[in-house]
């Protein structure tokens, strides 16, 4: 064993010390607070190669994404835990609802890594799931595993995730020097200006707007996000946010336009 | 390798929001005994329709030519197994599987009614379907589609599929299985290779509706349903 690409130099010790030894077990595991602290073995892939090699962390790969799934699915403690702060949410408990989504957050990162989603892209998947639980729960049954539940979410979302970017990444091309020495034909310099002054201007009407108005706008226009996402967050319901939006705009154009006269 | 989770204000922000969208929910029945409500609607509707159909002349069929009867044994399975399947794809933990389930029970429906059409090279002197007649077919289906389609999608409402197009298009198949199965009441002739094709294409047609309209069951937010 000539090195390691990634990994911690204990893991990859008893990889080493497994390896001299019998050849029968081939386990890297590190114990933490969560279960899922299970050390995927594809991150000590030695860069040396060979045949040998590649069919240990085969094996290992396979192995560690069966003990994984397994511990998921095992009706532990925590899962146990879970299942009742599941059950108390379905009944309306908002604090076991909260403590139970929290609880979620480091198992849906664990297991959208294991499916593939880079870690740049992991917390899109980590609000999906947790919008998914939400308009899910009642198809939970408590008599089961919510810990399998969730996984199995969580694995569809990451999925799900992972065709959006392949589909993207078939359709665009990053070349930024390409993007850089493109030459636009419509460029006008004095337009720069001009947008420029007008983007002020509305920055400027949009911080006079009343606190409600403001914000119907950051969420449904600046952040475009839909009415329920934005009443998800704000905790306004779907009409106030509308009839703050629509004042909002109508407060925007009139003092936007108003400079024009002017 | 740390499990640690830094903390993210937006996720903490969407738990917030979504904890103060929460409402009571009832957990919802298995998939089995929502696809019996189902079905049971389907019978009752079959009960009623009975009242106005011509029992005798239909007895007399079934007892003539036994593939008849297996063709509608065939499509009666096929709506039960769809329903069933359809209720348990719309779960999101559910397994695509249960897309196979109506499976060999639609295998039986199309084998023992391809061979209703062979009886008019077997005994020529079988009445077969004139056109108008096979047209009726076709609206009869669409019609008791309507409403079986309906309460199946305000149904399946209730749950949150993750494999939306398969479900619908599981649950048209129901729909037209259910459909095609009361449609034997009113159909006082054999199945000509014209006719069986009118029903496939009514089978066809009730399925890519309910494939395009379905998909959308889940398309939008419903995030105030149990506040």
């Amino acid at each position: 064993m000539n090195g390691w690409l990634a990994g911690d130099v204990t893991a990859a010790r008893a990889v080493t010390n497994n390896l001299k030894g019998t050849n029968s077990g081939f386990q890297v595991q590190m114990r933490s607070k969560n279960m899922l602290a299970t050390i995927d073995a594809t991150a000590f892939i030695p860069y040396s190669g060979g045949a040998v090699e590649s069919m240990l962390a085969s094996h290992a790969r396979t192995r560690s994404r069966r003990r994984m799934a397994t511990a998921e699915q095992k009706p532990t403690a925590d899962d146990a835990r879970r299942s009742a702060l599941m059950a108390a949410a379905q009944a309306g408990d908002k604090t076991a609802y909260q403590t139970l989504l929290r609880d979620c957050v480091p198992l849906i990162r664990a297991i959208a890594r294991r499916q593939g989603v880079s870690a740049d892209q992991v917390d899109d998947v980590v609000q999906e799931v947790l919008l998914t639980i939400h308009r899910a729960r009642q198809t939970y049954d408590p008599r089961r595993s919510f810990t399998a539940w969730l996984r199995v979410i969580a694995e569809r979302r990451a999925i799900d995730l992972l065709r959006q970017s392949g589909r993207r990444g078939a359709r665009e091309l990053h070349a930024p020097i390409a993007f850089e020495n493109y030459p636009d034909e419509t460029a006008d310099p004095a337009g720069g200006l001009q947008h420029a002054d007008n983007t002020g201007r509305v920055s400027h009407a949009l911080a006079s707007l009343p606190p409600r108005q403001r914000e119907a706008v950051q969420y449904l226009v600046l952040n475009e996000q839909s009415l329920a996402e934005a009443s998800a967050l704000t905790k306004r319901s779907k009409g106030s946010l509308k009839v703050n939006l629509h004042r909002a705009l109508k407060a925007l154009r009139g003092s936007v336009e108003g400079e024009d006269k002017i | 390798m740390s499990n640690a989770t830094p903390p993210n204000a937006a996720h903490d922000q969407l738990i917030e929001g979504l904890a103060s969208d929460l409402g009571p929910v009832q957990p919802l029945p298995s998939p089995v005994r929502r696809a019996a409500i189902w079905l049971g609607f389907v019978i009752v509707a079959g009960l009623l329709l009975s009242l106005i159909a011509d029992l005798p002349a239909f007895m007399q069929r079934f007892m003539a030519s036994p593939d008849m009867w297996m063709a509608m044994l065939g499509s009666a399975l096929t709506a039960l197994l769809a329903a069933i399947a359809a209720f348990q794809l719309s779960l999101p933990d559910s397994s695509r599987a249960w897309a196979w389930l109506p499976m060999p029970a639609l295998l039986l429906w199309i084998t023992a009614s391809g061979l209703g059409c062979l009886r008019d090279y077997v005994l020529p002197g079988t009445h077969m379907a004139p056109m108008n007649e096979t047209m009726e077919c076709l609206a009869i289906i669409v019609a008791l589609s309507i409403p079986f389609s309906l309460l199946m999608f305000a149904m399946l409402r209730e749950a949150f599929s993750l494999l939306p197009g398969l479900t619908v298009t599981i649950a048209g198949l129901a729909v037209a299985a259910a459909s095609a199965t009361l449609l034997n009441l009113f159909h006082p002739f054999d199945a000509a290779v014209v006719d069986l094709l009118v029903h496939a294409l009514a089978v066809a047609l009730v399925v890519v509706v309910c494939r395009a309209y379905g998909a959308r069951l889940w398309a939008s937010p419903n995030f105030s349903k149990a506040a």
